[in-house]
C-alpha cells in the first residue's frame, strides 16, 4: 500500500505508554473515545476530519515529513489517518495497539507548531486534531511518563519540577544575593502590590538556569522598573498539562497564575522567554477558562525588551559583536506574532546579523515543542533525528558567518541543544536576556 | 431512447437539483447547529476582515509560500477550477436548455474555448490522478472514494467533449453525460466534493485565528 516504514520498526520503550496499553480494553477505549468525542468536540474537528481532501499538500509544512526525507507517514495528515480519521471512522472501535501508535504520534511526532495550518490551502489545523488525540490518550491514561510525570508535579505543586515553596523563596533569594556583588542594593522584590509588572518565570528556571532570573533582575534594575514576582504557587507560568490533555489541571494551573497576578493587583504580567507558557496563558488556558483574551494584560519578554529599547529605558555599552542569527519560536511567531519585534531587539543590540530561512511565520520548528522534548529520553533519538532540516538551516545561516542563535524560547534552547549537538554544527545559542545583560550599561 | 432522455432530463434533473440543495442546506445547518452548541469559540475569534484577507491569499494564483513550492499544482488547481465552473455554466448547450426550459438565458462561451477549458478539466483530473498515484505522500492518505470522486467529475467532462463533437454513440453518450452530471451534483453535499462550500470557513477560521490573536500571516 505505501512504501513507509513500517510504524513499529522501532519497540516503544515508554512505561507511561506501555503500563497505560496493558490496562486497556476494548469497551474502555470505545466509550472514553465517545464521550471525548461527544461532550468535547462538535463541528471543528468533523469539518475538519471531513474536508481533507488527501490532497497531501500540507506536507511540505511539516518538519518531521521534510526530516524523514519525505516519508508519507509524517505528513500532517498522515498524522490523521493515524488518529481520529480512523477512530472516527470506527466509531471508536479500535484495539489497544492502535492506541499506542495513535499516542505515540500525537504526543512525540507533532510539535503542534500549526505550521501546516499556513500550508494546507483549507486551513485545517492538524495541531487541534492532534491535541483532541491527546486529550483521548491523557482519558484513557497512556501518557509517556515523563511527561506525565511533569504534570503530576504541576498538579502536586503548582510548578513543573517537584519545587517546594521554599526552595522556591530560597532561590529567588540566593540569586538577589549573587546579583547584589555586581549592583549593590539590586533587589527581587516579592510580592510587592500594586508593582507595575510581575514576572513570571517557567518552573525549570529556578531549577536549572538561575542565571536567568539573575539577569533578568539586573535589566529590571537598570530599566528602573517598578516590578515584582510571588513568593507563592502562581510563580510558574509554564504548562505540561496543556500538552498532556489534562485540561482540567491546565485551568488550574492558570487561574493560580493569573490570580497570583491578580491579588498583587499588579499592572501588568510579563514572560520570560518560554514559548510554549506563552501559548498556554494567551491561547489555550484563558479560553479553556472563559477568556476570549487573556483577562490581564500579559506581554512575552521580547515584548517588554522591545519596550525598553523603543523607550530608551536601557543603554547598552556596544553592540553584541558575534554574528548572530535569529530562531522564530512557533508559540511567539505563529502564536503572537514577534517576529518584527525579536528584529528590532536584534539590531538594537547585534552588530551582524543573519537570517536564517525560511524566518518568521515559516520557520522551521526545533522540534522540541508541544511537549515534544519533555516526553524525555525514550524518545531523544527520534526528535534528534526529525531536526535533520533544521540542522541543514543552521547550517546554512553558518555557512553565512552567523556564530550564534538566538532563541527567546526555552523549549526551542532545549531542542536545538541537541541538535546543534548531534549534528556536530558548533552554534552558541543565547537568549535576548544573555545578549541584553551581556551588552548592558549598568547604571551609576 | 427519447424516454429515457425526457426521463434524465425532467424528473431526475429536479431530483438531482433538489438533492444538491437541500442536501447542501442540511449539511451546512446541522454544522452550524453543532457549531453553536459545541464550537461557540469559533463565533467569537470569527472576524470578517482576517478571513476575506485570508481567503484572498488563498484565491491568488501564486499568493502563498505554498503555492511557489508547488507551481505545477498551483497552475493546475486554478485552471481545473475556473474551467471546473465556467464550463458547466456558460457552453452554449446548456444556457439554450435554461433557455428553452425557463426563457432565461445568460453569456455563452464561444465553441472553441469551451471546449479547450473541457480538455483542461480532464487534463487536470488526470495530472490529480498522477498526482493520487505517483506522489508517496498523496497515495498515502488516498482511498478507494477518492479515486471514486475523481471519476464523478471527470465523467461529466468526458461525456461531454464527446457528444460536442458528436463521435459515434452520440445519442447514449447525451444520456450518460447527463446523468454523470446529476451524480456530481447529488454527490456534492455527500463528499468531499463539499470542500468547496467550506472552504471560505475553514481558511476564514484560520485566516481570522492568525489575523487578530496571533498576529501572523497564515500564507
Ligand atoms: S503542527 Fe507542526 S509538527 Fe504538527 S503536523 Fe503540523 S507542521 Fe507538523
Ligand atoms: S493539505 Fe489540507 S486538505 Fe490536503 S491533505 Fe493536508 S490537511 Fe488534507
Amino acid at each position: 500500500m505505501t512504501e513507509s516504514k513500517a510504524v513499529k520498526d522501532t519497540a516503544i520503550d515508554d512505561q507511561g505508554i506501555i503500563k497505560g496499553i496493558e490496562q486497556l480494553s476494548p469497551e474502555k477505549i470505545e466509550r472514553v473515545i465517545n464521550q471525548v468525542l461527544k461532550s468535547e468536540t462538535g463541528a471543528r474537528l468533523k469539518t475538519y476530519v471531513d474536508t481533507c481532501v488527501h490532497c497531501g499538500l500540507c506536507s511540505d509544512g511539516c518538519h518531521y515529513f521534510l526530516a524523514h526525507d519525505r516519508d508519507p507517514k509524517y505528513s500532517p495528515a498522515a498524522k490523521v489517518k493515524q488518529t481520529l480519521w480512523e477512530i472516527i471512522r470506527k466509531k471508536g472501535k479500535v484495539t489497544p495497539e492502535f492506541i499506542e501508535n495513535a499516542a505515540v504520534v500525537a504526543y512525540t511526532q507533532c510539535n503542534l507548531c500549526k505550521r501546516c495550518a499556513m500550508y494546507c490551502p483549507f486551513g485545517l489545523d492538524i495541531a487541534y486534531v492532534m491535541s483532541v488525540m491527546r486529550r483521548i490518550c491523557h482519558k484513557l491514561g497512556v501518557v509517556p511518563l515523563y511527561i506525565q510525570d511533569t504534570a503530576h508535579s504541576h498538579s502536586v505543586t503548582k510548578n513543573q519540577m517537584w519545587i517546594k515553596d521554599d526552595e522556591w523563596v530560597d532561590t529567588l533569594m540566593w540569586q538577589e544575593e549573587e546579583a547584589q556583588d555586581e549592583v549593590e542594593n539590586l533587589r527581587i522584590p516579592l510580592d510587592k502590590e500594586g508593582a507595575d509588572v510581575f514576572y513570571s518565570v517557567i518552573g525549570p528556571e529556578p531549577k536549572f538556569r538561575a542565571q536567568l532570573i539573575y539577569q533578568a533582575a539586573v535589566i529590571m534594575n537598570a530599566a528602573g522598573e517598578n516590578w515584582t514576582m510571588p513568593s507563592m504557587p502562581g510563580w510558574d507560568n509554564s504548562d505540561m498539562c496543556m500538552y498532556t490533555g489534562d485540561y482540567e489541571m491546565m485551568e488550574r494551573l492558570k487561574k493560580a497564575h493569573f490570580e497570583a497576578a491578580a491579588n498583587l493587583k499588579v499592572k501588568k504580567i510579563v514572560m520570560g522567554e518560554c514559548g510554549h507558557a506563552f501559548r498556554s496563558v494567551y491561547d489555550m488556558g484563558n479560553r479553556a477558562l472563559g477568556w476570549k483574551m487573556p483577562p490581564l494584560e500579559v506581554i512575552h519578554a521580547i515584548e517588554y525588551y522591545n519596550d525598553l529599547f523603543v523607550k530608551e529605558k536601557i543603554k547598552i555599552k556596544k553592540k553584541f559583536d558575534r554574528p548572530v542569527t535569529l530562531h522564530d519560536p512557533c508559540n511567539i511567531v505563529r502564536g503572537r506574532g514577534l517576529h518584527e519585534m525579536s528584529r528590532n531587539i536584534v539590531n538594537a543590540t547585534c552588530k551582524n546579523f543573519i537570517e536564517m530561512t525560511p524566518n518568521r511565520e515559516h520557520n522551521y520548528c526545533c522540534v522540541a515543542g508541544g511537549g515534544v522534548i519533555n516526553c524525555g529520553p525514550p524518545f531523544k533519538n527520534a526528535r534528534v533525528d526529525s531536526g535533520k532540516i533544521k540542522a541543514e538551516q543552521l547550517f546554512a545561516a553558518k555557512a553565512k558567518g552567523a556564530e550564534v542563535v538566538i532563541a527567546p524560547c526555552h523549549n526551542c534552547h532545549g531542542g536545538l541543544e541537541d541538535i546543534i549537538h548531534h549534528y556536530g554544527i558548533d552554534m552558541e545559542l543565547k537568549f535576548f536576556g544573555d545578549i541584553i545583560y551581556e551588552i548592558l550599561e549598568l547604571p551609576e | 431512447m427519447h424516454s429515457i432522455y425526457s426521463f434524465v432530463t425532467g424528473p431526475l434533473a429536479w431530483l438531482a437539483f433538489i438533492v444538491f440543495i437541500g442536501g447542501s442546506a442540511f449539511r451546512f445547518y446541522s454544522l452550524y447547529s453543532l457549531a453553536r452548541k459545541k464550537d461557540a469559540l469559533v463565533f467569537e475569534y470569527m472576524n470578517l476582515k482576517f478571513a476575506l484577507r485570508s481567503i484572498g491569499h488563498w484565491l491568488t494564483p501564486f499568493g502563498t509560500r505554498n503555492m511557489n513550492l508547488n507551481p505545477a499544482m498551483t497552475v493546475v488547481t486554478f485552471a481545473f477550477h475556473i474551467c471546473l465552473f465556467l464550463v458547466p455554466l456558460f457552453v452554449f448547450a446548456h444556457v439554450i436548455m435554461w433557455k428553452e426550459s425557463f426563457n432565461i438565458s445568460w453569456f455563452t462561451l464561444p465553441g472553441v474555448l469551451a471546449d479547450l477549458m473541457t480538455l483542461v478539466v480532464i487534463f487536470s483530473c488526470g495530472f490529480f490522478l498522477y498526482r493520487r498515484i505517483m506522489l508517496p505522500e498523496v497515495r498515502y492518505l488516498t482511498t478507494a472514494v477518492d479515486y471514486l470522486i475523481l471519476f464523478i467529475v471527470a465523467a461529466p467532462f468526458i461525456t461531454g467533449f464527446w457528444v460536442y463533437h458528436q463521435w459515434a454513440g452520440f445519442p447514449t453518450m447525451t444520456i450518460l453525460h447527463i446523468l454523470s452530471g446529476e451524480i456530481m451534483l447529488v454527490a456534492i453535499p455527500f463528499t468531499k466534493l463539499f470542500h468547496m462550500f467550506l472552504f471560505p470557513f475553514t481558511r476564514g477560521y484560520m485566516g481570522s485565528e492568525f489575523g487578530s490573536v496571533r498576529m501572523a500571516k497564515d500564507w
